[in-house]
Parts: structure tokens; C-alpha cells; sequence
């Protein structure tokens, strides 16, 4: 490998993977041996670059070229014209939408200028499946340094110096959930590593596990040496195959290379991993309902205290870490808390990963320091709103967060400023709306999924969400009276404050958060069965196609409450204000012109 | 016994359980991991499957219910050959993937969690697989689809259908 001159380096994560960048991969193979350069010119499934939609990916390496959107037929021009004559094609660079221009380093992309990559250091840079490139970039040398020169009590100074948090959601301080752990008297101890990834609309911990999985493996290592702990499990969701796959391949290399294992670094110190999978339940994200989950029951939720720090796995101390969480702590113990905690808010250290989806031009992955507003996000990173449409909201936090508006794109984010605002980090999905997206119907979709996932285990839950669910599609149906406000307001704060576990104590913040920001849309619902983003199907009003209309006047005579205006011959306009939606327009069009909802 | 262990195959898939339950050491923690198998080897968990785990691993019938019941991963009906999962996720709805839904729905005649009678194709929604960067998705058996579209729908239906065609 290391004589190799060059590195065509392919996103092997999901999102590329479907576009078929296994069969890039393959192609590259074989045209790079029909050329003869199969010894010079090496081919590297790697993780997720970051730039899903921009994908599938191929990066040139040490030339630090990045092709966008690669097919399996563009494969034999870049083998011809980049690796043989030396020539970018460029054809396939990324073009920066504002400038124009044709950019072919990753690093002058305003997608990538303003990330800081902690966690993802090594998504797209190494072949996950290869522990060797893994060692090559630093990897399993902060758990030797562990082992070898600090106590455990000094790995947990430095965390707890560091100021990590959870970025599971909670944002409990990593270091002091350790400390406890490793205070609480026991025979036996355990590390479990969350990749549950509940929030639909979050793929930052699958692009993790898929691109470097060792980080984590690492990292619960080392929690297991602070803590005093020979077992980790990792609970992993079962919708992600290729993150498995990953993982156990990681876990077998990490075994013969003596990293996982009896006596790592001929110290005393053993450890070992094993993967347990979820069965497709929300709640078990939850880490009491996942302990259960693992030890093979339904995963219901249970009361706190006592927290798993003190009686989790086995009735035994266990610590449960994010996988993103997890990501930070190798570098974290290599660098120093002092370097960490110089980046970030006062009270939010480090960066955050987010999953950046919805109604925005370049979706993906991005890491940023705590602090970056949303505005950087979503415009600078983001490249702004898809088409050139307005803004509306965006939500972070998923299920359990809120709508952000414009009056707090210039809010620099960490855990408490979200909160304040009446939304909250989440574990980093954020989900962009334009001016298409109704916010009653985004409120009414989020709590059907609650209502849905609700483990069923306490009333206030199981039956508020369900209330609050009828109850909102009665609004989008237009059938809502002004008492329904009132009684989501009311249903709202109970289950807020008698629901058992964060699932239910959260399922009202979508609906919440969008009254107080939206109440004109919920109005509008009410009081003028209207939908203004025209997205409630129930609401939806007649109209004319231009296209098909002769101008025939028909439909402007039956119309009752004469809300079309259009003159003989010319197209017609129905005034969608006024519409009452008989559907007279409609019976009386014989050009088929009139478009039912 | 009922039809599901006079199945085709259904001795050697059945060795294949009994050594994974062997291998876990039939302990009761392992139970989802067990129900995982089974559900790879048999497509779905048929209540005389859930016994017969229940007494490999000597516990009771109504925790292996209560367990299969509860995670919806799990499916005690049985599917097509073809799981079309249409993700109902944040990403992909506000992607518009309610219409691809609708469509699938209307193309092949069943509701979200039906079959078709020809048991080609089980139609279900999932919750994000976490390929949000490609939404509307659309993942079927293990293949995912990304960007898809109403216009998109006819073509999968058919090519799978075809698949079908030559296979057999
Ligand atoms: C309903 C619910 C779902 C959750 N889902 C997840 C999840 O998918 N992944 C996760 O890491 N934490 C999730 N959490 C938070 C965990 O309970 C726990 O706080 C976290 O795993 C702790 O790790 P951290 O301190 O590293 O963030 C969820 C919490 C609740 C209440
Ligand atoms: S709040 Fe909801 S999800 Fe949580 S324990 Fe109660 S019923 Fe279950
Ligand atoms: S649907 Fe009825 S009210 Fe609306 S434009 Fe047509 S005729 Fe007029
Ligand atoms: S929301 Fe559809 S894949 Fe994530």
C-alpha cells in the first residue's frame, strides 16, 4: 500500500452505496488492470464524506480532487484522462451554486470552509474495514497512553476537564457520568455504546459507525478502563445492516490485533465487545428501556432513580454513551482537555455533528463548532433554501424538539441556547421547511409518530399522544373549532409533566413550539378552513390548469360565490381565498380544466 | 404440526435455529437475537415458531408474544417475497414521500402493511434508515432507492416483477 502513488478513495456509506458506488469500486478495479496501474494506483472503499447529496463520491488522493455525483460511466474518463494523462475532468467537479465555479478541492467548498471535524476526523479518509489505516491515523494510541501512563481516576479528569457532553440529547457531562459509575461499588461493570439512532431524519451515528467504526470501539475501551469495566455492548438498530457489518468486522480486527481482548498493552486491563440489535422500537433509544431491550424484554421504560450509573445491565453500574459521544473521547485523551475545551460556548465545549435534511440544497453531514449560528448552517453550509424558496422553519431535536424560526437563525446554538428557545439540541437531526411545508401538519406528524411509539406503559403518554394526534387531524382536515387550541395547550402540559420517561415528557414540544410560532397557520385551519402552504390534501382548493382553459366563462357563471375572474376567451383564476370547494367549476368544465383537490 | 415446519426446507432451517439457540446457550437474554434469526430463516414469526422457541429456551409462550408484539421489526404475518419499505421519516416526508406512498398503495392494490395476493410484495413503512441525504427513500428487501418519485414507481414494481419472471 505504501507504494502506492495515488488513492482513489469511493464513498462505501449507505447513501452512496444505493447509488451504486460498490460497482464504481469495482470498475475502478478493473480498469485500473486493463491499464496496468493496479500496483501504482490503489482503490479505497471509505466512509461517508459528508456530502450526501452531492453523492456518490470519489476523491483523488494526494491530487485532493473531489468528483460529485460519479456513475459507474464516468468511471473509464477518470481513469483515462486523471490518473493516466494527469487531467481533471472536469465535468464532474462540484460547481459552487452562487459563484459558478468549478471547485475541485473539498476544502474551498463553502459545504466544508466552516466545519471542524472532531468526531468525523476520519469518515471518508480511511477504509473502515482496514484497522491498519485506522492505527495509521493515531488510532488505538490514546488507549495505549490510557493504559500506560494514566489511572483510570486521571481519564476521568481529563473528560470531565474537557467539558464533553452528551450528544445522545441529554448533554449530561461524559466525564462526571463516568465518575459516578466508576464510584459505584460492584463486582462487575458494564459499557454500552447507544447506536439505537431513534430520530427519523438522523444519520449521524450510522455514518460514524460505517466510516470509523474503531473510534468507538476505542472509545468504549477506554471508558471501560475508567470505569472499571471488562464487558461493552453496542445496542445498534436493526435497519442499519451496513453499520453491523462494519462493526463486527472492526470488532474481529480489534480482537486479533490484541486491542479488544485479555491483557490489552500486556497490561492487566481486558476487555471485549459485543453487538446486540434492536428490534425497530423508538423508545428503547431511552437507556432504561434499552438495558431492558439488551437483557432480552420488551424495552418499557423505567423510573430514574436508579440511574444505569448506579443499577443498569444486570442490575450492574453501567455507563450509556452516545456513539458520537463516544467518537470525541480518543482525541480528547491525546490532545488534551485544554484543546477541547477551547472550542465551543461557554458551557457547550467541542462541536456538534448534524444531519442536515429537508428543504436545503446540500444535504448531509456537518460538524461545527458549538456556537455556529444557524444561519451559517443553513446557508453557508447548507447553500441555502432548495429552488430559491422561503425559509420557514427548521427543527432540530426531532420528535421531541421544536420549530426554529427566523427570529433565531442568528442564535449561536449550543445546549442551552436551544433550549430557551423552545426547542432543544436532540442528538443532532435537523430538519430544513420551506414555505411549502405546513407547520400544523409537521406538528400532526411528529405526533403520529409518538403516539405510535409510545411504549404504552404510563396513561398521560399512551393516551395524550393519541388525543393530541386526533385532535390535529381534525385540524388539517379543517373540521378543528377554536376549543381544540385550548385543549392541546392543556393535554400539552400534563403530559409534559406526568409522562414516565423523556418520550412522553417531549411528545408535546412539536406542537407547542408550532402554536407559539404558528398560531396564524393553526388559525387559518380554523377559522378559514384554509391551509396556507397548501399542503392539508383535505384543504386543498379547486384550480384551473392555464394550459387547458379556453376561456370558456362557464365556470366563472356557476360559481356561487363568484370567486372566478377571468375574461371571455382569456384563462380563468379561481380566487383560492374565496373558494368554498363545491365543486360546481368542476361539473360545469367541459375541457377539463378545472382541477379537483 | 401446523404448515409453517412443513415447509420446503423447513428441517435444515430449523437445524440452523437450533444451533443458533445452542450457540447463544438458550439463555433467556438472548431472545431478540434468537427472534432475529428465526425471522431471517422463516420471513416471519408465526405464533407456532414463538413456541417453539419458547420451549428451547424454557421459557413462556407469553414473553416471547410480548416481545414479538412489542418491536415492530418483528412480523407475525407473513410477507411477500419483496418487502417494499417506504420511509416515513422527518426527512423523507417533508420530501414529499407520502404521494410515492399513495402510489405504491394504488399500483398494487394493498394498504401500508398489506401483501399482494400473489405474495410478491409486502408494502410497509419504516422509520428512517438513515439515508435522509437521499430523500424520498425507498428500500426494498435489502436494495435502498434514493430520490424517488411517483414516476418512479411503476418502473420498480415491474423490474421486480420481471426479476420474478426469469427466475422461475
Ligand atoms: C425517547 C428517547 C429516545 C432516545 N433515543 C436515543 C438515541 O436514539 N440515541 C442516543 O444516543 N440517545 C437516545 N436517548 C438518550 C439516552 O437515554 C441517553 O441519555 C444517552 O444515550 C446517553 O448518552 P450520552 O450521555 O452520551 O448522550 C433517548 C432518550 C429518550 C427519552
Ligand atoms: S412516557 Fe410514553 S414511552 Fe415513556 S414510559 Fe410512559 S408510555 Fe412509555
Ligand atoms: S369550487 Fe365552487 S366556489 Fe370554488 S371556484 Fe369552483 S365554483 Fe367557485
Ligand atoms: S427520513 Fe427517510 S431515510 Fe431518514
Amino acid at each position: 500500500m505504501t507504494t502506492q502513488r495515488t488513492h482513489i478513495m469511493v464513498c462505501g456509506g449507505t447513501g452512496c452505496v444505493s447509488a451504486d458506488s460498490l460497482e464504481i469500486v469495482e470498475k475502478f478495479k478493473g480498469a485500473l488492470s486493463d491499464a496496468g496501474y493496479s500496483d501504482e494506483v490503489g482503490v479505497i472503499k471509505t466512509g461517508c464524506f459528508g456530502f450526501c447529496g452531492q453523492g456518490p463520491i470519489v476523491k483523488i488522493h494526494p491530487d485532493n480532487v473531489f468528483y460529485v455525483k460519479v456513475s459507474p460511466d464516468d468511471v473509464a474518463e477518470i481513469v483515462g484522462e486523471h490518473i493516466i494523462k494527469g487531467r481533471t475532468v472536469q465535468r464532474l467537479l462540484y460547481q459552487e451554486p452562487e459563484t459558478q465555479k468549478k471547485l475541485p478541492k473539498h476544502d474551498e467548498m463553502s459545504f466544508y470552509k466552516k466545519q471542524y471535524r472532531i468526531a468525523l476526523r476520519n469518515c471518508g479518509l480511511i477504509n473502515p474495514e482496514d484497522i491498519n489505516e485506522y492505527i495509521a491515523f493515531n488510532g488505538y494510541e490514546a488507549l495505549g497512553k490510557a493504559l500506560t501512563e494514566y489511572t483510570p481516576d486521571k481519564v476521568i479528569e481529563i473528560m470531565k476537564a474537557s467539558g464533553l457532553r452528551g450528544r445522545g440529547g441529554g448533554g449530561f457531562s461524559t466525564g462526571l457520568k463516568w465518575e459516578l459509575t466508576r464510584k459505584t461499588v460492584s463486582d462487575q461493570k458494564y459499557v454500552i455504546c447507544n447506536a439505537d439512532e431513534g430520530d427519523p431524519g438522523a444519520f449521524m451515528d450510522r455514518s460514524i459507525l460505517e466510516g470509523d467504526p474503531h473510534s468507538v470501539l476505542e472509545a468504549m475501551a477506554l471508558a471501560g478502563y475508567a470505569i472499571g469495566a471488562q464487558e461493552g455492548i453496542i445496542y445498534i438498530r436493526a435497519e442499519y445492516p451496513l453499520a453491523i457489518k462494519r462493526l463486527e468486522v472492526a470488532i474481529a480486527q480489534a480482537r486479533e490485533y490484541g486491542l479488544l481482548g485479555k491483557q490489552i498493552f500486556e497490561t492487566n486491563f481486558s476487555f471485549d465487545i459485543k453487538i446486540k440489535l434492536g428490534a425497530g422500537a423508538f423508545v428503547c433509544g431511552e437507556e432504561t428501556a434499552l438495558i431492558h431491550s439488551v437483557e432480552g424484554n420488551r424495552g418499557e421504560p423505567t423510573k430514574k432513580p436508579p440511574y444505569p450509573a448506579v443499577e443498569g445491565y444486570n442490575r450492574k453500574p453501567t455507563v450509556v454513551n452516545n456513539v458520537e459521544t463516544l467518537a470525541n473521547v480518543a482525541p480528547i485523551i491525546l490532545k488534551g482537555a485544554e484543546w477541547f475545551s477551547s472550542i465551543g460556548t461557554e458551557k457547550s465545549k467541542g462541536t456538534k455533528v448534524f444531519a442536515l435534511a429537508g428543504k436545503v440544497n446540500n444535504v448531509g453531514l456537518v460538524e461545527v463548532p458549538m456556537g455556529t449560528t444557524l444561519r451559517e448552517i443553513i446557508y453557508d453550509i447548507g447553500g441555502g433554501i432548495i429552488g430559491g424558496k422561503k425559509f420557514k422553519a427548521v427543527q432540530t431535536g426531532g420528535p421531541s424538539g421544536g420549530v426554529i424560526t427566523t427570529l433565531d437563525l442568528d442564535t449561536p446554538i449550543d445546549y442551552e441556547s436551544l433550549r430557551a428557545i423552545g426547542s432543544m439540541m436532540g442528538s443532532g437531526g435537523m430538519i430544513v421547511m420551506d414555505e411549502d411545508d405546513c407547520m400544523v401538519n409537521i406538528a400532526k406528524f411528529y405526533l403520529e409518530f409518538t403516539q405510535d411509539e409510545s411504549c404504552g406503559k404510563c396513561t398521560p403518554c399512551r393516551l395524550g399522544t393519541k388525543r393530541m394526534f386526533e385532535i390535529l387531524d381534525k385540524i388539517t382536515k379543517g373540521e378543528g373549532t377554536m376549543d381544540d387550541i385550548t385543549k392541546l395547550r392543556t393535554l400539552g402540559k400534563t403530559v409534559k409533566e406526568s409522562a414516565l420517561c423523556g418520550l412522553g415528557q417531549t411528545a408535546p414540544n412539536p406542537i407547542l413550539s408550532t402554536l407559539e410560532y404558528f398560531y396564524d397557520e393553526y388559525l387559518a385551519h380554523i377559522q378559514d378552513k384554509r391551509c396556507p402552504a397548501g399542503a392539508c390534501k383535505a384543504l386543498a382548493k379547486y384550480k384551473i390548469i392555464e394550459e387547458k382553459c379556453i376561456g370558456c366563462t362557464a365556470c366563472a357563471r356557476v360559481c356561487p360565490v363568484s370567486c372566478i375572474s377571468g375574461a371571455p376567451k382569456q384563462k380563468h383564476v379561481i380566487d383560492e381565498e374565496k373558494c368554498i370547494a363545491c365543486g360546481a367549476c368542476y361539473t360545469a368544465c367541459k375541457f377539463q380544466a378545472v382541477l379537483r383537490p | 404440526m401446523s404448515d409453517i415446519f412443513s415447509l420446503e426446507h423447513a428441517d435444515e432451517k430449523l437445524k440452523v435455529l437450533d444451533a443458533f439457540i445452542k450457540e447463544q446457550n438458550a439463555e433467556e437474554e438472548a431472545l431478540i437475537s434468537i427472534l432475529h434469526k428465526a425471522q431471517e430463516l422463516f420471513g416471519y414469526l408465526p405464533s407456532e415458531l414463538q413456541l417453539y422457541v419458547s420451549r428451547k429456551l424454557n421459557i413462556p409462550a407469553a414473553k416471547v408474544y410480548g416481545v414479538v408484539s412489542f418491536y415492530s421489526y418483528f412480523s407475525q404475518e407473513k410477507r411477500g417475497k419483496y418487502t417494499i419499505n417506504v420511509c416515513m421519516g422527518t426527512a423523507c416526508f417533508v420530501k414529499g414521500v407520502e404521494k410515492v406512498m399513495h402510489e405504491f398503495s394504488d399500483q398494487l392494490g394493498v394498504k401500508p402493511g398489506g401483501s399482494t395476493s400473489d405474495g410478491l410484495f409486502t408494502l410497509k413503512d419504516v422509520r428512517c434508515i438513515g439515508a435522509c441525504g437521499l430523500a424520498p427513500v425507498v428500500m426494498i428487501n435489502d436494495k435502498v432507492f434514493g430520490h424517488v418519485t411517483t414516476h418512479d414507481v411503476a418502473r420498480l414494481i415491474s423490474d421486480y416483477r420481471a426479476q420474478e419472471g426469469s427466475d422461475s
